[in-house]
């Protein structure tokens, strides 16, 4: 076993092997689900719980699909309109769910920090699914897999990550995990959307998106949130898609095979040219999207893997 | 009254600057006669041995919230009061940040009788400079003044609108009124919770630049040299603020300056896994800022160290970083923690009761603070060196929000005296 975590919160505490067997067991869950093989064993007798306290359709899908696909009974709360608006604390949530006795709890939070915090109060296993600004380990992992799978390997490789990298949880877990696997990496923002104290974090950052994308292998897009494009960060959305929008032109400077990735949902003609999306020889954004499904599926395989062992024996037999 | 004669103490002296074997006689609440080696009491006298063993002018304390009126559930006159007669600490100057703010002579008479009931250490109050702390009108600074007001200063919030501030300092300044203020540019440092730089992106946590600080204190300075007003700084924190406060001393504008003794001994990185007990206001700096303020403290450019005790219950720190509140208790932390600044041989015992006894005796204008005959008798005897591992719960404050629980630290308060009234006994 090489995969000794009890929770998923983030990428940081992963060591490179955990990265490694998590990614390996995804790539086998993708090609069963290629193939339409059942594993309805796995989770089996199992409770996941998806707690969203923001809104999200695309992850809680991916993580819901993820835990049917391995039988575990998967139920979702939609945390925005309950308990928290009548004044309930997160850990009290917390503490009233785990009375549920769940055993995996997929959880969205907006602020950073908020699920490590209530994974301190459950004895379930928790999975990250976005906190704030901080960490989707999730994403990354699936990126990652995506890249390994359309580049062959996932090191020595030059990754460029585009856009509002200063408000991105996925562009964190990404540089944590691409950094981990000997990566070089390259940020790509106006200097409005770059995180304080970029300059110590073992990459090279760009403000000129055409100088940034020289000869890379990996293009990987973020979302640009709306409430940011009215002036507060940046001039325009028209500015913005001129300066640093993904267009044919920009593209060119990447290497001639280099892949086009994005967490999604995508603005068209904001962060990415339409056509780059939807060209199938440099797009993997819709594999993105299915290997999310295969690597939900081995998160939650070695979670519960761990849960299992943790245990008490008769707690297991019942 | 009887005299108490306090033998083969080790004597820590802010004024002259020295740390030596010495005795002190007190009668009547008030410091007699300071005695090197030999000396031996009068026949009538108690006499307390001090073993070898520290004694200071008693610590007064800048800055504590008691949480009277309005949450005397996270604390009250008589647990602050405790609290600071275990930390060694024999005066406490309140924060009139309360619910309801402290900003009319009836409020402020309301403390001074609470106080007065309740806390075995000296309390003196300060009040609002403006009206519900709202930087709109200012408060009745005359009346307030009158009632024992001691300062006035509406806490962590800064008055925005520079001219109610500067109308403020002016009145002040008629009447010879001390305002104390807190630097944070209120645009660039709102909704942040730490210190921008590789932390507060990894924490993916909002933040606020340093140089929020040196702003804010750039425009006090410039208000003071406008009004010649009497000026403190709560807390000056960043490295980069400290040439504008030199230049405004050399100036000669009336401006001193303080700083939390959490900001003199832990950084930014404290904060670890979003510890919410390590949230303060304003938010820890990084290392390089600390070790340049622990500086300015030892060259005496920082006057003041203070507690900064901010009471907060469980509940407003059990909460995700950013919606959790700010501020740590300190009252019984205070000095142990600034002796690892000198455990560290980054500041001497003297020189650090100069900044927490003698210069806010000076600033407040009292008599105390000193080891000098007439001085009131408010003292405290420590061992330097006692190792102890804190345990929060514990602690003697209602609440138990210390950054320091299971720190390992040296420093016990062996007694505690004030007006020549032994308050507290350690073991």
């Amino acid at each position: 076993m090489t995969f000794r975590a009890k929770h998923l919160l983030g990428i940081e505490p992963l060591h490179p092997t955990e990265i490694t067997t998590l990614l390996d067991l995804a790539d086998s869950y993708a090609d069963h689900n290629r193939r339409g093989v059942a594993h309805r064993d796995v989770l089996a007798g199992l409770t996941q719980i998806n707690m969203f306290f923001e809104n999200s359709t695309r992850t809680q899908a991916s993580f819901e699909l993820a835990g049917m696909r391995l039988g575990a009974d998967v139920m979702n709360m939609g945390m925005q309109a309950s308990s928290i608006k009548k004044g309930e604390t997160l850990i009290d949530t917390a503490l009233t769910l785990n009375a549920m006795r769940p055993d995996l709890l997929v959880v969205r939070h907006p602020h950073s920090g908020a699920v490590d915090l209530l994974a301190q109060k459950v004895n379930c296993a928790v999975l990250n699914a976005g906190d704030g600004r901080h960490e989707h380990p999730t994403q990354a992992l699936l990126d990652a897999l995506t890249i390994r799978r359309a580049k062959g390997r996932l090191h020595r490789l030059s990754i460029a990550i585009c856009g509002d990298i200063a408000h991105s949880r996925v562009a964190r877990s990404n540089i944590m995990l691409l950094g981990k696997m000997e990566n070089r990496i390259r940020l790509i923002a106006p200097p409005t959307l770059m995180p304080s104290g970029v300059a110590d974090f073992g990459v090279e950052v760009f403000e000129d998106m055409e100088e940034g994308l020289q000869d890379v292998d990996v293009v990987m897009m973020l979302r640009l949130q709306k409430e940011r494009m009215d002036g507060g960060f940046i001039p325009s959305e028209r500015e913005y898609f001129h300066r640093y929008g993904l267009d044919a032109a920009k593209l060119a400077h990447a290497k001639p095979d280099a892949i086009v990735m994005h967490p999604g949902p995508m603005n068209r003609g904001v962060e990415i040219d339409g056509t780059i999306a939807d060209d199938i020889n440099r797009s993997v954004i819709q594999e993105q999207v299915e290997m999310g499904v295969a690597v939900r599926m081995a998160a939650m395989d070695l979670l519960a893997q761990n849960l299992r062992a943790s245990r008490k024996p008769q707690e297991v037999m019942v | 009254m009887t005299a108490t004669f306090f033998a083969n103490a080790r004597l820590i002296d802010p004024v002259a600057l020295t740390d030596g074997p010495g005795a002190i006689l007190i009668e009547g609440g008030v410091i007699k006669e300071v005695f090197d080696t030999g000396a031996t009491p009068p026949k009538s006298a108690n006499v307390v041995d001090c073993n070898g063993q520290c004694l200071a002018p008693g610590i007064i304390d800048i800055g504590v919230k008691v949480s009277e009126p309005g949450e005397r559930h996270k604390e009250s006159f008589r647990s602050a009061g405790r609290a600071a007669a275990a930390g060694g600490v024999t005066t406490i100057v309140t924060r009139p940040d309360t619910l309801p703010a402290i900003d009319t002579p009836e409020t402020l008479e309301f403390v001074e009788r609470r106080a007065q009931e309740d806390a075995p250490v000296h309390v003196l109050p300060m009040a609002a400079l403006t009206k519900g702390r709202d930087g709109r009108e200012m408060t009745e600074i005359g009346f307030l003044q009158d009632a024992g007001a001691v300062a006035f200063t509406d806490c962590d919030r800064v008055v925005t609108n520079t001219k109610v501030f500067s109308r403020a300092l002016t009145y002040a300044r008629s009447l010879g009124a001390l305002v104390i203020g807190h630097v944070q540019e209120p645009g660039l440092s709102d909704g942040a919770a730490v210190t921008s730089g590789k932390f507060a992106s990894l924490r993916g946590l909002p933040s606020v630049s340093p140089m929020a600080e040196r702003m804010a204190l750039d425009r006090d300075i410039s208000l003071l040299e406008m009004t010649g007003a009497r000026y403190h700084v709560d807390q000056i924190t960043t490295a980069r603020a400290l040439p504008a406060l030199e230049r405004a001393k050399r100036n000669g504008l009336q401006i001193t300056a303080g700083i939390g003794v959490h900001h003199l001994t832990l950084n930014e990185l404290d904060v670890a896994d979003y510890r919410t007990f390590f949230k303060l206001k304003p938010p820890l700096r990084s290392e390089d800022d600390r070790v340049a303020v622990v500086q300015a403290v030892a060259e005496g450019l920082i006057d003041i160290i203070s507690s900064m005790h901010t009471p907060q219950d469980e509940e407003s720190k059990r909460l995700p970083y950013e919606e959790a509140a700010s501020g740590a208790v300190g009252l019984e932390t205070l000095l142990p923690a600034a002796l690892r600044l000198y455990h560290a041989e980054m500041i001497d015992l003297p020189r650090l009761f100069r900044a927490m006894s003698l210069n806010p005796a000076h600033l407040l204008g009292l008599k105390a603070g000193r080891l000098q005959a007439d001085a009131p008798a408010d003292l405290t005897l420590f061992d330097p060196d006692a190792p102890f591992q804190l345990d929060r719960a514990a602690l003697l404050s209602k609440s138990k929000n210390t950054p320091f629980d299971g720190a390992r630290m040296q420093g016990r308060v062996l007694g505690t005296w004030v007006s020549g009234e032994r308050i507290w006994e350690g073991a």
